[in-house]
């Protein structure tokens, strides 16, 4: 028998296994092979909706679903932490010593965020002045407290790339200063962005168009600041070249890195934990037959769920032409594709690759739309808001999304002059 | 900055100013590079910052994090910041002569 292990049942995991499992279905029927995801619990976080907690816009119960409904039955789930995987023994070990051999083995954990790296970010302070949102602990306390917060000084700060979603904190201090509008004390609120990039944004176009976007809602932004420690009590945010920003409300986008196992497995993984990978066939470095998707993988691409989903696709056919002992398909390009909350009921969409940056133009249907890239509009935000339905019930369960192809297309794009 | 340096005509540099192949460096080279950036004095700390990227990338294939710098180069990181000032791995690497850091996406 043939045994596809899945270590992850995020959104790169589920889907994998969910596309694998059709295609394998009359095998997987017939145990002539066996498809098997792992993880530690069983809470699917739906993580674009943690932007929206903060402001109230959804719940936390209107986030989470329970992971092992999101899988065919026809794959096996197994709920338990990840000790180490021994690629030359082709076995994962697991949290209560028990083995699990594998023919075919996708490292689907993503990433996590560890706001411990951050001297004083985790000490006094924490999670009452000092927040992060890209938990949904985090979120939920962040939300009780600008429920009634009374304005001061608000810091968003991202602390080191990469982090997943480079786009959200961008999104978060757009929806802060529409939010505190509604509540009426915009006029007594100070919205601070900080980042260690030298723009708003690590794309050429789109951080102009961001730039332009931050200004208009009166937003500060600092550059290359690269945060070494906070003070809690004080609310001080210090860069490592001893630059200082006071704040009353920090909201960092803390370290992240690749799963905790991936130190404790032989060659896997990078200094940050997360698997490298080759960025076209997602073959990862330490065995032919170990692959990584989404945001455990090392590669130079935005860590996002359309990623993964690009992914997805090149990744079933690699898988499949491994099994067959063909070549494999070194066709992954970088695709990414974003909406970008701006506030007040409107979003932007980007779309873009490893070359090629965010172009103007129109999505998905060259030309026609209905979305513009790079432009503030309704409609991308309606289809940010629908996005959660496409998420649960097309993208999990492994369809493609019909007229978005896995590769970037530059079809009803214009080319920028400069 | 430019992506040609005096006295040297065959260099493969990116727009940025990224040696793209590292075997084109040299410690001369690297000094002219540094000076570029406004790094004045490469002292012995500097060596010892860019000889750790540059095994780290000739190893390994990718340049090292800020975070693994200043847990294993030997030189803390608050003091990374003051050798390179405003981003230590991507000056480092430059003046090391390795491709940009992939780090920042």
């Amino acid at each position: 028998m043939t045994r596809i292990l899945v270590l992850g049942a995020g959104t790169a995991g589920t889907i994998m296994a969910n596309r694998l499992r059709r295609l394998y279905a009359p095998e997987v029927r017939d145990k002539r092979m066996s498809i098997t995801v792992v993880d530690q619990d069983d809470e699917h976080v739906y993580q674009p909706g943690l932007l929206f907690i903060p402001f109230g816009g959804y719940s936390p119960d209107q986030v989470v679903r329970p992971r092992r409904e999101q899988l065919h039955p026809d794959v096996s789930y197994v709920q338990q932490s990840i000790a180490r995987v021994e690629t030359i023994e082709n076995t994962v070990y697991l949290g209560d010593n028990t083995r699990l051999r594998y023919d075919v083995l996708i490292v689907a954990t993503g990433a996590r965020v560890v706001p411990s790296e951050t001297d004083g970010l985790t000490g006094p302070g924490w999670r009452q002045k000092t927040f992060d949102f890209y938990t949904l602990d985090g979120a939920n306390a962040l939300a009780r407290t600008l429920a009634d917060w009374p304005g001061g000084r608000l810091v968003v700060d991202i602390v080191e790339m990469p982090i997943k979603c480079p786009v959200a904190p961008l999104e978060f201090a757009f929806l802060a200063d529409a939010f505190f509008t509604k509540r009426g004390i915009r006029d007594k609120v100070r919205i601070t962005y900080v980042t260690p990039l030298d723009s708003a944004f690590t794309k050429a176009t789109c951080a102009r168009a961001l730039t332009h976007l931050l200004a208009e809602k009166g937003i500060e932004l600092v550059t290359e600041f690269n945060a070494g420690r906070v003070d809690g009590e004080a609310g001080t945010l210090f860069s490592w070249d001893d630059r200082e920003i006071p704040f009353d409300l920090l909201v960092t986008v803390p370290v992240h890195m690749g799963a905790e196992f991936v130190s404790r497995s032989p060659g896997l993984g990078d200094d940050m934990d997360f698997v490298t990978t080759d960025p076209h066939t997602l073959q990862s470095a330490a065995a032919p037959n170990v692959f990584a998707i989404g945001d455990a993988a090392n590669l130079p691409v935005s860590k996002a769920g359309s990623v993964a989903h690009f992914e997805a696709e090149i990744l079933e056919e690699n898988v499949r032409r491994f099994l067959a002992g063909e070549p494999l398909r070194p066709e992954f390009d970088g695709h990414a594709n974003c909406f970008i909350e701006t506030g007040h009921d409107k979003a932007l969409l980007i779309d873009f690759n490893y070359d090629v940056e965010p172009l103007p133009g129109k999505f998905p249907i060259p030309g026609i739309g209905p979305m513009p890239l790079l432009e503030e509009s309704r409609i991308n935000h309606l289809g940010k808001r629908a996005f959660k339905w496409i998420y649960w019930n097309v993208l999990l369960p492994g369809h493609d999304i019909p007229g978005v192809g896995p590769q970037m297309s530059m079809h009803g794009k214009h080319q920028l002059s400069n | 900055m430019s992506t040609t340096l005096p006295g040297y005509h065959d260099l493969e540099l990116d727009a940025e100013g990224f040696l793209q192949k590292p075997e084109q460096w040299n410690e001369e080279l690297a000094a002219q590079i540094a000076h570029e950036c406004g790094v004045t004095e490469l002292t012995d700390k500097h060596w010892q910052v860019i000889r750790f990227m540059r095994e780290r990338f000739l190893t390994t294939g990718t340049a090292p994090t800020i975070r693994s710098l200043g847990k294993e180069s030997g030189v803390p990181i608050k003091e990374l910041y003051q050798l390179f000032p405003k981003g230590p791995a991507k000056l480092a690497a430059k003046i090391g002569g390795i491709p940009k850091p992939h780090g920042c996406i």
